[in-house]
């Protein structure tokens, strides 16, 4: 059948089961937007494009489905790179299309021209120009094909609007012929027999877990690992929800804002049994103080990260989920004659004394009755919402609390930008996670700092009514910016300080939402108890002390052991110095 | 060290910018790169030459190879493989040096392919050793004007 380039690309889309799509129109993209008029496929208007990047990226982590973002040329398409350079870095599934020029005027300087494949091509997993029209169907199949297999990342698809405008026979292509792509999904059966021996003879083995494991959808697998051979679970921050926070064996976050007793169990192991993680330095600190005395498994699906930071005893490139099914297949069969009650017992001494390291420094901070202490936000809206809900977070000291303070039960519960760390983050991304997730409470946790990147966003949840929770937690600084120069930089607070800073109530009810502002601890968890829950949109502004800092913390470059412990810590781990003696 | 990489590449525009992206985003220089379609015109093969230490090595293949327009990528050295390069020397010729720089010229098996009043254009081909023993040799004839294409390079066998 003869169609037009915006019939191929509203079918295309149909086939690859897209229902909702995050963008904003403008002059070149105009012939898709008429097209989408009367379509199927749900467009959310956003008011930003950053945000429709975001947006997507949200909706691809919350639902494990490709997200789907569009702009204009020019200027739509660079306001996309941040999102698109966030996706990229946290491997997520996207394809954005943007419009381009005719074709006829790419490269004269046009209105509203840029080289977006040249300006993208380092932060998307792979990019098209489609100047003919009978590359069209098989490019946009390509296109979500590579986004959603082998390590998972943004492809953009830029569309010239005479591509958009002329017509061919529709052909969509059945199978995606790419010589060059092969990604490798069953790891090695040898290594895998290898590291089964490995987590076996260990004595003090530690499982560091990262977003890998819910990009494959392995967390059972990894939960199964870690109890039938007692291994503990340290997370990254990619890696939160993958295994659950109150578990015995969980030893919450790893590195930079890691737990204390993460870190030392990392420091005192001997296998690191790394899943779907990439060794990033807010993870290792000083590299070659990173578990100095271990082997080291790693299991990824992404050849390039099997000794790029780190060099590994036994790697197995591979899909998480499958690569854990067979080496738990493994381990069952050997600790069937490998299981001694000394081996029992051994295990049980390392789990002993990271239960003692959990007892001498947990998370931990002073309460106060007068003001509101930020981790206390977060264990508030983790005791109301019994770690059911999907936050997203935007970037900074809240982000970190979060991560810290919430009671994590699932993974694609937690959505936040890991690598690229970009501000403005939270609000669009939850936005996203809605459209996938509408049956589980949304709550964007943001820093006054990053809200205000994207607070325009306020006008997408008024328009769908969405019934997300906006939780701002407003220290009137930069605070993660603020707590650095504190620390590093002689407290000369140089461009951190957000005293002038807008009422958000009233800006949420500038968009027709309800908004509530809380400075004093005993209004705030009765206010949580009665609308986190409820069943249409609130922000929270909640005004917490201004000068608290994220602790433990390790200086940038030290050893992930050498930390700072904040006056609380440091006070637990002197109380405890006979009893570790 | 100095390393060569031969690469088979999906012959589409953006291809050469991403293989070459990755090495300019780490701050790699590229010593030489030749590209030219194959016997397949929907390949091309490349070969690069960088100067580069063991463990950068195995990183960039690692990346080059992760490249969707990148079907194949290799390592290669003498050892393993067939590399020649392509000279063109303009040398000036002094009337009575005609004989003995026809005769040096010989040697190396260059061909004349430009004939001037004051000058010729030599052409060589053959391995990077050999390529600067030609020039050497010529430099004492003054050398106008050089240009090496390269180098490319086969897998043996």
């Amino acid at each position: 059948m003869r169609m037009k380039g915006t019939e191929i690309f509203v079918e295309s889309l149909r086939r690859e089961g897209v229902r909702v799509v995050f963008g904003h129109p403008g002059g070149a993209i105009l012939p898709i937007y008429d097209r989408l008029y009367d379509a199927e496929i749900r467009h959310i208007l956003m008011r930003h494009e950053q945000a429709a990047a975001h947006a997507a990226d949200g909706y691809a982590r919350a639902s494990g489905r490709v997200g789907v973002a569009m702009a204009t040329s020019g200027p739509g398409a660079t306001n996309l790179v941040t999102g698109i350079a966030s996706a990229f870095m946290d491997s997520v599934p996207m394809v954005i299309f943007t419009g381009q020029v005719p074709s006829t005027l790419i490269g004269t300087d046009a209105f509203q021209e840029a080289d977006v494949v040249g300006i993208t091509r380092p932060c998307t997993k792979h990019n098209y120009l489609v100047l003919r029209i009978e590359d069209l169907a098989r490019t946009i199949r390509e296109a979500f094909y590579l986004a959603r297999t082998g390590r998972p990342g943004p492809v953009l698809v830029d569309l010239p609007k005479d591509t958009q405008l002329s017509e061919c026979e529709f052909v969509y292509p059945e199978e995606v012929k790419l010589r060059g792509y092969r990604p490798v999904l069953d790891g090695d059966p040898e290594a895998i027999r290898q590291a089964a021996v490995a987590i076996l003879e260990a004595k003090r083995p530690v499982i560091y877990a990262g977003g890998g494991v819910i990009a494959s959808e392995g967390a059972a697998e990894l939960r199964r690992l870690a109890e039938m051979a007692c291994v503990p679970v340290a997370t990254t921050l990619m890696g939160l929800g993958s295994f659950p926070t109150e578990h015995p064996l969980s030893l919450a976050m790893l590195g930079m804002h890691g737990s204390w007793y993460a870190n030392m169990a990392i420091n005192r192991c001997d296998l690191l049994i790394a899943i779907g993680v990439r060794f990033d330095d807010r993870v290792t600190g000083k590299i070659a103080a990173f578990a100095p005395e271990a082997r080291k498994i790693h299991i990824d699906i992404d050849p390039v990260e099997i000794n790029k930071n780190v060099r590994v005893d036994i790697p197995i490139v591979g899909d998480v989920r499958r690569v854990l099914s067979v080496l738990n297949a493994e381990l069952e069969a050997r600790l069937k004659e490998h299981w001694t009650e000394a081996w029992e017992a051994e295990r049980q001494a390392w789990l002993e004394q990271i239960t003692e390291w959990k007892r001498i420094y947990p998370f931990c901070y002073d309460f106060d009755e007068r003001v509101i202490k930020p981790q206390w936000v977060i264990e508030e809206i983790a005791r109301v919402t019994q770690g059911e809900a999907i936050l997203t977070t935007d970037v900074g000291q809240h982000q970190m609390w979060a991560a810290q303070y919430y009671r994590f039960k699932h993974p694609r519960t937690w959505i936040t930008s890991g690598g690229l760390g970009a501000m403005g983050f939270g609000l669009p991304a939850a936005i996203g996670a809605w459209f996938a997730r509408p049956d589980r409470p949304i709550i964007a946790i943001c820093g006054d700092g990053s809200f205000q990147m994207t607070m325009q966003e306020l006008a997408v949840v008024a328009e769908h009514r969405l019934p997300l929770k906006i939780v701002i937690i407003n220290n009137s600084y930069l605070g993660m910016v603020r707590q650095w120069q504190e620390i590093f930089y002689n407290g000369r607070y140089s461009a951190s300080d957000l005293r002038v800073s807008p009422d958000y109530a009233k800006i949420a009810e500038a968009y027709g939402l309800r908004g509530y502002t809380v400075r004093r601890p005993g209004e705030l968890a009765e206010l949580f108890e009665q609308e986190l829950l409820a069943s249409e949109p609130i922000l929270f502004d909640v005004h917490v002390a201004a000068e608290e800092n994220v602790y433990p913390m390790v200086p940038p470059g030290a050893a992930i052991t050498e930390m700072i412990l904040g006056p609380v810590g440091s006070k637990r781990i002197a109380d405890s110095k006979e009893s570790i003696a | 060290m100095i390393r060569t990489i031969i690469l088979a590449v999906e012959n589409r525009p953006g291809a050469l910018a991403r293989i070459t992206g990755l090495f300019s985003a780490r701050g790699i220089n590229i010593e030489s790169l030749t590209v030219a379609r194959t016997d397949d015109p929907t390949l091309s093969h490349m070969t690069i030459v960088v100067d580069l230490d063991d463990v950068a090595l195995e990183k960039l293949l690692k990346l080059l190879d992760r490249l969707v327009d990148v079907v194949t990528v290799t390592a290669v050295d003498v050892r393993n493989a067939v590399e020649r390069e392509l000279l063109l020397l303009k040398v000036r010729h002094e009337p009575g040096q005609k004989l003995e720089l026809l005769k040096e010229a010989e040697i190396f098996r260059a061909r004349v392919v430009d004939v001037s009043p004051q000058s010729y254009v030599l052409e060589l081909t053959g391995d990077e050793e050999k390529l600067e023993a030609f020039i050497r040799v010529f430099e004492k004839y003054g050398i106008l004007e050089l240009v090496r294409s390269g180098k490319v390079a086969m897998a043996r066998g």
